[in-house]
This record gives structure tokens, sequence and C-alpha cells, in this order.
């Protein structure tokens, strides 16, 4: 931030700053946005950042073009992102040794650099502009939109792009019944997993008993496979913070807490300053904008415990005890934190809210489906050639996105199922592709939407492993209180271990179902109740997938170590010894020049790395 | 004693960090980890005690809490992401050649203190996957082969 800012004092300030960063400000400015996301981090970010700005003044073009770190463009793939605007230039796989020449070409010569554009996998056609991208083309970016444009660290880039207007629009004209009644027109549900009613949760909570109230914002990510939170709370911090300002307005909160997981620590970085410069401008803290309303936000790491995600156990994590759901029998918006009202919403459900004051709820509820307006983000990944975050119109369909937008399965392999929802979630398989994407079709075919995660997986995953992998992990953050949770999914687990080792029984499917519903009746909490998902979704959908394992004893997707052996095709060994090399346990004995390979059996542990680094597709499962 | 008293003083500045107050105890907690890279039993009795809350609560605490460990740990941490779509990609072959070079099993430290090896659920890095992260950098598309020359890079 530049020099210390006075603090705004009504929302006519807040309003002439903007048109001051605005003036200040071109559209059509030459800039250099980079992905300093964590997912382009890991190819340099900041270091490519540095870079460009280096070679931006060796050319003497320092003040005139900017070089924008920004947050996560979701094409995570594709990864160093740099789009050069006002162009719109859409450069992927950038590495440090390209920035002089983009630079040179096309920030001074204003030409595109083939070799850096994103090439078409239907036509081979090389696309220039972010907008023409197949990943980006079909996607509605409402939410997610602004990351690719602001600094995270800098609050006046969200002011330039409207930020914070929502909130003055509410501070100055609207009762918090207003803001409410627009929430409910809107139709916005909760984006964390169950999708319940935000504006329900809001009413019950201002009209409760009790002061004070609370406002939570749950960034405990804890769904694997589901990062979207991560890179709102990243990429575009003030507008949770905006959302959940609104939100406490509504309810009549003076404080709140963003619940963040330490596993990520960025996150947690751009929150702390993020608040921190909102104070510095007066939109938090005592009578904000000169409105008398008055409001503090404060940050929770969590410890990295699954279950508290779940709102109860949440709550009991930011009260400094052991994270235990506990029953809701009096729901949370009457006795939550400290036992007193309390609203608790996910970082993209916030992340609405401003939209739906700004547009309007009549705006807001034309996109999406009768019941589940709006847009989703979703994290698309597995076996998918386009991995990244996706924002999507409610009701478009799996196809659409897992082909379309997805770009389909790499390696021509075969599409198997996608699953969602995460462990609460199941698997849907390839016949209802065309199922629209919202709250109601995902419930009913059996799987939920979760906070978004869309695994993909192709012929080469084992769907009784999946299921057997969701087990183990639930069994793992199982927080162990009631009984049917803590037990009943180790059983259920052990199950699955005997089918997958190859010791599964006929029976077996009985009482995996059986146990399912014991399970999905008598668990305390929301994540006990669903744990039973991925196995009744597999066991509906991909039964013969099971029955091979039991019956024939064989993994069909050569996945269950203890169902598949490692081959060497001997017509195509050349005898060239990498896997030799490769393998740690000496399972496979050179032979001589020109001549197979042999593998020996008792010594294999079916690590894969034989198959791994063999260029002559001479090894095999069977 | 004079153990005690250096646990006394390192602490001590971390509790007024927070006001000493009990609902602070998991970020408490994460501090003094990150000051010792693990929770020292004396370090529990003091938070314990300067807090007023009973030892057996915040060691329930303390062991409930994935982020927390009761034992040293290794001068490099190595994670590997064991999310879903890292599992797609093969993260259990990835953890098993990892026990292997380390010579431990997931959760523990090796005999040199040199690694502490352990899974975690998910960092929400899935494009990179398979994905390794080693004191917090993240490594991705990691490969059963690329294990070895990976943990080589670290002393």
């Amino acid at each position: 931030m530049n020099d210390k800012q006075q603090k705004l004092t009504s929302v006519a300030e807040l309003e002439k700053k903007r048109q001051g960063l605005n003036k200040q400000r071109s559209s059509d400015a030459p800039m250099i946005a980079v992905c300093c996301g964590t997912g382009c981090q890991a190819y340099g970010g900041k270091k490519i950042a540095d870079a460009f700005k280096e070679e931006i003044e060796k050319h003497g073009l320092g003040g005139k073009v900017e070089v924008k770190t920004t947050g996560c463009h979701g094409f995570c793939e594709r990864g160093l992102l740099v789009v050069i605007r006002p162009q719109n230039y859409f450069y992927q796989r950038v590495r440090l040794e390209d920035v002089p020449e983009i630079v040179s070409e096309t920030v001074i010569g204003g030409k595109p650099i083939e070799r850096l554009l994103y090439e078409s996998l239907a036509t081979g056609e090389k696309i220039a502009s972010e907008e023409e991208v197949p990943f980006y083309k079909k996607q509605v970016r409402l939410v997610f939109g602004d990351n690719g444009y602001i600094d995270p660290y800098e609050i006046d880039d969200y002011i330039a792009v409207g930020g914070y207007s929502a909130f003055s629009k509410v501070l100055s004209g609207m009762t918090p019944e207003q803001v409410i009644d627009e929430v409910r027109k809107a139709g916005l549900r909760g984006r964390g997993g169950g999708g319940f009613p935000a504006d329900i949760k809001w009413q019950s909570s201002r009209e409760a008993h009790g002061e004070p109230k609370y406002i939570i914002c749950n960034c405990d990510e804890g769904d694997p496979g589901a990062f979207m939170d991560r890179s709102l709370m990243e990429g575009n911090p003030h507008a949770i913070l905006e959302g959940m300002m609104i939100g406490a307005y509504a309810v009549g909160s003076s404080i709140a807490y963003i619940y963040i997981r330490n596993e990520y620590p960025l996150a947690v970085k751009n929150a702390y300053r993020a608040i921190q410069q909102a104070k510095d401008y007066g939109l938090l803290g005592k009578n904000i904008l000169g409105s008398g309303f008055d409001l503090e936000i404060k940050i929770n790491r969590g410890g990295g415990a699954f279950v508290c995600g779940e709102s109860t156990a949440l709550m009991a994590s930011i009260e400094g005890k052991v994270g235990e759901p506990r029953p809701k029998y009096i729901h949370t918006s009457h006795k939550g934190l400290y036992n007193k009202p309390t609203v608790l919403n996910n970082v993209e459900t916030w992340a609405n809210v401003p939209l739906i004051i700004n547009k309007g709820a009549d705006w807001y509820s034309k996109i999406g489906t009768e019941n589940s307006k709006g847009t989703k983000i979703f994290s698309l990944v597995g076996k998918i050639n386009h991995t990244g975050l996706v924002e999507v119109p409610m009701g478009i369909t799996l196809r659409e996105i897992v082909y379309e937008i997805g770009g389909g399965i790499p390696g021509d392999k075969k599409f198997k199922a996608v699953q969602t929802g995460g462990p609460s979630g199941g698997c849907i398989p390839e016949n209802l592709l065309d199922l629209p994407v919202d709250f109601d079709e995902l419930t009913n075919a059996g799987s939920m939407m979760g906070s978004g995660a869309m695994i993909v997986m192709d012929e080469e995953n084992c769907m009784v492993d999946i299921a057997r992998y969701f087990l183990e992990f639930l069994e793992d953050e199982s927080c162990g209180k009631c009984v049917p949770c803590r037990e009943g999914l180790r059983r259920m687990r052990e199950i699955l271990d005997d089918i997958t080792q190859g010791r599964g029984e006929e029976s077996h499917l009985e009482m995996l179902e059986e146990m399912s519903e014991v399970i999905n009746d008598g668990a305390l909490c929301g994540l006990g109740q669903t744990a039973p998902n991925p196995v009744m979704t597999t066991l509906k959908y991909f039964r013969d997938e099971y029955k091979a394992h039991i019956q024939d004893k064989k993994c069909p997707a050569g996945v269950c170590k203890s169902l598949i052996t490692y081959h060497i095709i001997e017509e195509k060994c050349t005898g060239c010894k990498l896997c030799v090399n490769a393998c740690s346990y000496g399972a496979i004995e050179f032979m001589g020049k020109k001549t197979p390979v042999v593998l020996h059996q008792s010594e294999c542990t079916k690590c894969g790395a034989c198959k791994e680094v063999c260029k002559l597709k001479a090894i095999e499962i069977r | 004693m004079s153990e005690l008293s250096a646990v006394k003083e390192t602490i001590s500045p971390i509790l007024d960090r927070y006001d000493r107050d009990k609902s602070n105890l998991i970020a408490i907690l994460q501090d003094v980890q990150a000051e010792y890279n693990y929770l020292p039993r004396e370090a529990i009795a003091e938070v314990s005690q300067a807090l007023d809350i009973p030892l057996s609560q915040v060691f329930s605490v303390a062991t409930f809490f994935r982020a927390f460990s009761l034992k040293p740990r290794g001068r490099h941490s190595v994670h590997v992401c064991l999310g879903t779509a890292c599992h797609v990609r093969g993260a259990a072959s990835i953890l098993q050649q990892m026990e292997k070079e380390m010579n431990v099993c997931c959760g523990e430290t090796t005999e040199d203190k040199k690694f502490t090896l352990e899974g975690v659920n998910c960092v929400g890095a899935c494009a990179l996957g398979p994905v390794v992260v080693v004191d917090g950098e993240y490594i991705g598309h990691v490969s059963v082969n690329k294990v070895k020359p990976l943990l080589e890079n670290y002393d």
C-alpha cells in the first residue's frame, strides 16, 4: 500500500476514493497479469513476476507497463499463466526464460508468441485470446472472474473494480430486513455442501435472542480435491470480507470469524493482510463509514481435522476445544458459538453476497435452475485434460463440464465415473453424464454437490479401491464421538480390505448395504450420516466390478495390488535395462542385451516403477 | 528446573500475544509448535498452567488435531498429498516408495532426524498431482522413479 491511508468516514468518501483510483487507471493501459496462485507458484510465481518487472525496467517502461501479481486464474493444469492486457493474450506454461521474449515481442511489439499460446485439443489450432480458450469459453465467471485482474494484496485494486460498493449500498439505504429479503429472492443456497438457503439462517439468527451474535466464514476446506475456497481467499479476500460485512449488518452482528485451514498458508496470510487493510480504510472497526455499524473480523487457523468443516465442530474448535460435533436439536442460528446465535456460511457463499446486492435478486435468480440459483465453482481434477477451477451456471450438464470445459480424458482412455461431493458424495457413471448439475439433481443420483470437487476417473481407476479410499479417509478423520461412525466405518473398511485383497465373499455386499443404512440413520453429524455414500453409489452403479473382485479375484482396472501381477511382454522387450535400474527391489533380472528381462514375482511389490519407465509398453498388468 | 524456566521464557510472549485467553488455545499451541517444531511435554504443562486449563484437556486438543506432534520432528518435513485427485493419479505408490527410501512408516521421523514423513489429506494443488510438499515447497507431478532423486536434494 502507498502512504498511510486516512480512514474513510462516509460512503461518499469511499465513492470519491474509487473515482480517484479509476482516474489514475485506464482500462486499456498495458498490464502483465501473472498468476501467483499456489498451483502457479510451483512454477516460479513471484520469481517470474519479479523477472517481468526487471525486464520492463530494462526497456525503460517502468511506470508505463504494470506487472500485476494476481490470484489463481483457474487453469492450473497449464501453469504458469500470464495474461497480457488489454489484448488479453493468454500465455500458458510460461517459464522464467520466456520473460524477455514476452516483453520484447508482445508487450512492446504487440504480437502474440505462438509457442506459448493454448493449442486446441481437437483441431490443433492456436488460440490467442483468453476468452476464446475452450476452458474459459463456457464458464460464467461472476464470482471468480476478478481474480485475474486484481492483486489480492491491494485493497485499492478491489475498490477500483467496484469493490465494497455493495456494502456501501447496504449501509446507505437498505434495512437489514431488506438485505435478507434480497438474498431470499435471489435464492442463494449455501455452497459448502448442504445447500441450505442462506436467508433462512440469517433471518433465524436475526430473530434469535442472545447477544452478541456471531458471523463465521468457513474456510476449512477439508474436502479432498476441492480448492475453490482457497483460491478465492488467496485471490480475492476482500470479496469475502465484503460478503461477511453485509451478512453481519443483516443479522445484527459485530464480531465475525474466519476459520481457515492451516494447510493453506497463503490464504491465511492474504486474509490477515486484507483485514488489516480494511481496518486502515475504516471499513472494519467502529462506526464504519459513519453509519454507526461496528464490525470486527478475527482469524482462526484450523488444526488439520476434516470434521471441523462441520459447523458445530468448527465452533467448538474456535472456542479452543476439541473439534467434536454436537447434536443439532437446537440450530446453531439460535445457539452456536459460545451458545449465542451464529450464522456460518462458507467462503463461496459469502463471495456471492456482494454480487446479489449489487446486481439485484432479479438478475441473480435468472441464472441457474428452478431451485439452485447462480453459479457454482467446481474443481475439476483427476484424469482430465484441463485440471482447474471452473465456474459455471447451475444446471449445466456433467458432459459439458467434463468434455467441453475439461477437454476430456487424457491419453485416449475411457471415461469411467466422476466423483462429486468428496467423502460425503458419490460416483456418477457415464450413463448419467447428461445430468444437469444442481443441488437436487446430484442428491437424486445418490451423490451430492458438496463443496464442489469433481474427480474424474478413467478405466484405470478401480471403483472398489475408490470406495475403500474414502472409507479409510473417513475412518481416519472420524472424531470418534459416536459409535456408528467410529466403529461402523472401520468394519466397512475391513470388509473392503477383504474384497480388494482377494478374500471377498458374496455376502459382503449385502452386509455393506446394511451397514450403510445403519450409519446413515444413526450417526451424529452430517459427516457420519453421509459417509457411506461413496460405497452405496459404487455398489449401485459399479456392482460388476465388486463381483469381479469377489468371484474372479480380479481387479479389472489393475489397481488392487493383491489381485494383480506385472508381466513382461517378451515380444516387445529389448532388454534396454531401464526397468532393471528403476526397480528398487531387485525383482527384474537382466538377461543380456536384446534378450527380454525376467521378472521374479516373489520379489515384486507391484510399485509400478518399471511400467512407468518402459518406453516400449512391454510391461503389462494382468 | 532450568529447562522448565527456559520453556517458560519462550512461551510467555506467545501467551501474551493472545492475551492468555483460553479460547485461543489452538492458536497458542500452533505458535508453540512453530517455535519447537513439536510440542514438548514441559510446554504443554506450562500452557495448561498459564491458561488454567486442565492438563488433560490441553493434551486432548494436542492429540486430536493432526497439526500437532508430541514427538520431535526431522529437519525437513515431507508431506505426501493423499487427496482424491492425487490418489487417482497414484499417490499411494508414491507414499510406499517414500517409506522404502526413508526406511520409516508414514508419520515417523528418520533415525538421523533428517526427514519426517507425513500424509496429508489434500493440499489443494490438484493440478500438480501427485504432489509432495517439502518444507512448504510444492513439488508437482512426482512419480515413483522421481522419489529418490528428490530426497537427495536435501541434507
